[in-house]
């Protein structure tokens, strides 16, 4: 039940914000995201004293005629993306209290929706429901872009909308196709254990083709090379909150799929094309890195930085060795928590400065140490220097595309040096160095902006020194892939 | 005292965090004292740790602290390995940083980021001590990532310079080059023995094929070339001067740029399996020494030829690595530390004196005006020079005894390398303290030699730099070698000199003759002739000019990576991702959306044209039917 509550406890609360008027929503919202984290704790709790707990799996019938369950389960895999989810969502409901938005309640509403969807995504054990909530993500991230974004949204938004989706069509393709070959006692089933069944079942042919009808979907959503090019310009137009939402969690839809509804499905396509796809990720790594070098806007260069990012977790996936998946894992969790970081390293330079152009920007440091020191504790985390949580997802996914294939590992480990190089040559240029007119009116922080930076960098920093608690889930589910892979 | 070695790290770790967190708000004399003694309290135990040792019978034992990653597949707990060598440097480490703590509250006196240097400096000697005392490489790497965030946040230090941040962050990448060649190490060597624990690795190196441990070694090696400045990895040490002095004598002479050599000596299991790796790293070592010596003839800051003599210290330093003398590599990174951090704090205190001016061309005379100072930078010239009794003599006697043995051509190297260092160290010596001086008259107004905290350090560690051979005497003059047996437990092949006697009295007796040749010869040059460096390059004949300008290599660099790189970065941005797969994107769409509207016209709402279309299909349904027949 409790998995249950997970989803329907953030549509309620949408609803009733829906409702709402005047400024009581973002104490609604507020309120309402931090209970779910205690729900989300509450489910690791429960999970670390018995995993099988009956609290948290859910299944029932919901179209008969075709089979199609309401089947969701909190398992070590969908534990820690439920935990990135409900953690991120206070401190980016929190990012909006120095702002006035037009129609807050709205607005709220829409963000809760869409953490209901990905709650969704990440439990669904159904291929039926989890497409549909997979395309309900898309719904409140289309509107909050198109209602809440800055300038030229309007063309970039629904380029946005038409490729993903078009992604998705794809994978509905793949889905039937492995649905119409399952047979349970002469029925069909959209159950994951009997599409696994069936994926096996395929002839390698059948299964590359699977593979690519199911991958181009996540590719699209991760984004990989070459299918990133709508991420850049989304990300710089959407409002902050939306950008958070896409690159903090969205992303992670699609290397979560890869690991649950990819790897697992069709072993022998994964053996033929795998190489292809890890080719591509590990290109984006290197092409995307070299891009953020010149990038002069900081949210287009954390944009790219972000392509850079999810192109070495999802090479490490691809490479579907413990290492390889378990980084991913654990990488996923980080590159979320920093990536949400650096976007609202982003929103405050705007704020303060009226701009985020690189070169106007400069000499913050002798306006405000404290927000140096916490920029640069976030910058430290994304470039994962050991003890910050980027480090060991960034050493496992090289050390799992090293397993794969050592030239691979090579290529994929140069983001360590190009990492470097934008993330310190940004820092700099923003942040040290004489002052410049846009940075003289950069006073103290905002209390919340205070919190929320805050929050991140003891993140950042606890989950580095001591990475046991998630590593140990991390670990478990991967084995558990591993094992149905076989 | 052994149980507690987390203690060690510990200290400096909440010296970090109370002056992290609350320096600003205590007063510089106590924010100071808590960064001191913390080192202090650090070195203490060390030292109780090191005597605890020597009287154990168990020299390698394993600490555990707690479990950083404890998997079914992977396991690497936080573990510290107490042994000669982890111990030997730890006092080091912590010794000598000590006394640079002590320095340095002098030194940063009148700075106003005080306490924030004292936080960074702390937090470089807690991640300093993880590199040096943990028992997997993992620690080892955070260590090593550690120092080299500590190395960028000191060089650039005085944030407000663009320059000093330039050479911040070049420092910082250059060291991320090698720490991928370090990273694919470990991870190589987690692949091929499921392991990164020193103490279940090293045993089981000899049931792997040699081509292995070939591969991992070099790849190690990169690493080190990145930390310990070699060749072609070097160019951010020099630039790293940057920073106050007395980062420059902790961190770039004393101890982080020995972090390389520490990785190999803790490594020389697999290095004495792969001569291929041993070989490269002496030819690399021996290579870098005299490359960055000729650097260091021609430089006018006294920082700067400072630095390219560590460059040059640290390529002999593995010069002894590569021919297999790791106990005498450690030797000489302890006389180094002695005379160079002397050396360093000496030429902080004559920038102090000389009111921030760091060009020999306009020092000269200060013996008389700053003799503390003068007599300790005498004794550390002597030192590195390599004149008896002084320590490096002994140290770098030893390694080149052992290149001697291994080959002759790379000990001529070093012989060439050891009569440049004289040189150019006593150019310096002159140039700077004999002579009349030739600073501005505000300058020679404000002489003075500098408080006892700065000149109470320089008396400790000249007086290191003249006994510290002592630790490694040579055998054949009938007496023990301390540092080689105290080593021995950790060396799978302990080196021992099969020289003759005569032959090693020759080599020694050659090399103190090449020192002396040279000081006479550079006493000619500076104080009979009066010899002074030219005022202006364009005066340098085109060779010295090459020289002086460090081979180009900065150039050089910047025309191979740098721009190649952001032209790329414009090219893949403007050409690649926005004209042509952005364009296929949309041209995808559009050709939807053309389809879409040539389409839409069919349905015109005519139901006459609907009725012509419906005979004509049922028309061509018909014929097909009949063609497929």
């Amino acid at each position: 039940m409790l998995a249950v509550l997970l989803i329907l406890f953030p549509l309620f609360c949408s609803f009733i914000l829906f409702i709402s008027k005047g400024n009581a929503g973002r104490t609604i919202a507020l309120a309402a995201t931090v209970i779910e984290f205690v729900l989300g704790l509450a489910a690791f709790y429960l999970f670390k004293q018995n995993p099988d707990s009956s609290l948290l799996s859910y299944n029932c019938v919901w179209v008969e005629s075709l089979n199609i369950h309401f089947a969701i389960e909190i398992n070590a895999l969908s534990l820690l993306m439920a935990l990135l989810t409900t953690f991120l969502l206070p401190l980016i409901i929190l990012t909006t209290f120095n702002k006035s938005e037009n129609h807050p309640s709205s607005f709220y509403a829409l963000i809760l929706m869409m953490q209901m969807a990905l709650i969704g995504v990440f439990t669904a054990n159904d291929g039926f429901l989890f497409y549909v909530f997979w395309e309900l993500a898309l719904i409140p991230i289309y509107f909050i872009c198109l209602l809440w974004g800055s300038n030229n949204r309007g063309v970039i938004t629904f380029k946005f909308f038409v490729y993903t989706l078009i992604g998705s069509l794809f994978m509905l393709i793949g889905l039937i196709y492995l649905y119409n070959h399952t047979n349970v006692e002469g029925h069909k089933s959209w159950a994951i254990l009997d599409l696994y069944s069936a994926g096996h079942a395929l002839t390698a042919t059948q299964q590359g083709a699977v593979f690519w009808l199911i991958f181009i979907a996540f590719a699209i959503k991760m984004p990989v090379f070459p299918f990133h090019t709508w991420q850049p310009d989304t990300y710089v137009v959407a409002p902050t909150q939306g950008t958070m939402l896409l690159s903090g969690i969205m992303l992670k839809m699609g290397t979560f799929g890869v690991i649950k509804w990819l790897l697992p499905v069709v072993p022998l396509g994964l053996q033929e094309w795998g190489g292809t796809a890890i080719t591509l990720s590990v290109v984006g790594i290197i092409y995307a890195s070299i891009i953020a070098i010149s990038q002069k806007d900081y949210k287009r260069l954390i944009a790219y930085s972000s392509i850079a990012h999810v192109g070495l977790i999802s090479a490490g996936i691809l490479s579907a060795n413990q290492q390889g998946i378990q980084g991913g894992l654990m990488q996923m969790l980080a590159h979320g928590v920093n990536v949400v970081g650096l976007f609202f390293i982003a929103d405050i330079l705007m704020r303060h400065t009226g701009t985020r152009e690189i070169d106007k920007l400069g000499g913050i440091r002798s306006m405000n140490g404290n927000f140096a020191v916490l920029f640069l504790i976030i910058v430290l985390g994304a470039v994962a220097l050991p003890l910050t949580n980027g480090f060991v997802g960034e050493f496992l996914l090289i050390n799992g595309v090293y397993q794969y294939s050592a030239t691979m590992a090579a290529f994929a480990g140069l983001t360590i040096i190009l990492g470097a190089v934008y993330m310190l040559r940004s820092y700099q240029n923003i942040m040290l160095g004489d002052k410049k007119d846009s940075s003289l009116a950069f006073g103290p922080l905002h209390t919340n902006d205070k919190i929320v930076l805050v929050i991140i960098c003891v993140a950042i920093v606890a989950f580095g020194v001591y990475p046991k608690p998630l590593n140990d889930i991390a670990e478990q589910g991967t084995r558990s892939i591993i094992a149905l892979m076989k | 005292m052994i149980k507690l070695a987390a203690l060690v790290p510990l200290f400096p770790l909440i010296g970090f965090l109370i002056n992290g967190f609350f320096g600003k708000k205590i007063s510089k004399g106590l924010s100071g004292t808590i960064a001191c003694i913390s080192i202090l309290a650090s070195f203490v135990v060390s030292l109780l740790i090191f005597m605890e040792l020597n009287h154990a019978d168990n020299k390698s034992q394993i600490v555990d602290v707690f479990s950083w990653i404890n998997s079914a597949t992977l396991q690497i707990p936080f573990q510290f390995l107490i042994d000669p060598l982890s111990t030997w440097f730890l006092l080091i480490i912590t010794g000598i940083g000590f006394l640079i703590h002590v320095y340095s509250t002098g030194y940063m006196q009148e700075d106003e980021g005080y306490s924030r240097f004292f936080t960074y400096l702390n937090l470089f000697v807690f991640f300093m001590i993880l590199l040096v005392i943990g028992n997997n490489y993992m620690i080892t790497f955070i260590g090593w990532e550690g120092v080299g965030l500590c190395s960028y946040l000191l060089i650039g230090f005085w944030y407000k310079n663009t320059a000093y941040n330039n050479a911040a962050k070049k420092a910082f990448i250059m060291n991320r080059i090698g720490d991928l060649g370090f990273l694919l190490g470990i991870i190589l060597i987690f692949v091929t023995f499921g392991s990164v624990t020193y103490t279940d690795i090293f045993v089981k190196a000899g049931t792997v094929s040699t081509s292995t441990i070939t591969t991992i070694a070099m790849l190690l090696f990169i690493g080190a070339m990145g930390k310990s400045a070699q060749l072609p990895l070097y160019t951010w040490l020099p630039d790293a001067m940057a920073g106050p002095t007395p980062v420059s004598a902790l961190i770039h002479a004393a101890t982080m740029v020995t972090a390389g050599i520490f990785m190999v000596v803790r490594s020389n299991v697999f290095y004495s399996i792969s001569d291929v790796a041993s070989e490269t790293v002496a030819i690399v070592g021996v290579t870098t020494a005299l490359f960055a010596a000729t650097i260091g003839l021609f430089q006018n800051d006294i920082k700067k030829i400072l630095a390219y003599s560590t460059v040059s210290q640290l390529g002999l330093m593995f010069l002894g690595l590569g021919v297999g003398a790791y106990s005498s590599a450690v030797f000489h990174v302890t006389t180094h530390a002695f005379f160079k951090a002397l050396l360093f704090l000496g030429a902080g205190s004559v920038i102090h004196a000389m009111g921030g001016e760091q060009d020999i061309r306009k020092m000269g005379g200060l013996k008389d005006k700053i003799k503390i100072t003068f007599i300790t930078m005498l004794i550390g010239t002597i030192a590195i020079s390599g004149l008896p009794p002084f320590s490096g003599f002994f140290s770098k006697d030893e390694i080149l005894a052992h290149t001697y043995e291994h080959s002759k051509v790379l000990w001529l190297l070093g012989m060439i390398t050891s009569m440049l260092t004289a040189f150019y160290m006593f150019r310096l010596l002159f140039l700077t303290f004999y002579g009349k001086f030739r600073g501005t008259q505000n300058q020679e107004h404000h002489l003075h030699e500098s408080p006892a905290s700065m000149t109470i350090p320089l008396v400790v560690l000249a007086a290191l730099a003249v006994v510290g051979g002592a630790l490694g005497l040579p055998e054949f003059w009938g007496m023990e070698n301390w540092m080689s047996h105290q080593l021995e437990p950790i060396i799978l092949r302990p080196n021992f000199s099969t020289l003759h006697h005569e032959t090693e009295w020759m080599l020694m007796g050659l090399a103190v003759a090449g020192a002396l040749a040279i000081i006479y010869f550079t006493y000619l040059l500076f104080m009979k002739n009066g010899f002074r460096p030219v005022d202006r390059e364009d005066q340098l004949k085109p060779w010295q000019k090459v020289i002086y300008n460090k081979y180009y290599v900065d150039e050089i660099y910047d025309a191979l990576f740098r721009k190649p790189i952001d032209f790329l970065s414009g090219a893949f941005h403007k050409f690649l991702d926005i004209q042509f797969i952005d364009a296929i994107v949309n041209g995808i769409g559009k050709s939807v959306t053309v389809i879409g509207n040539t389409v839409r016209l069919l349905q015109n709402g005519s139901i006459g044209f609907y009725l012509v279309g419906m005979v004509m299909g049922v028309v061509l349904i018909i014929l097909l039917t009949f063609l497929v027949k």
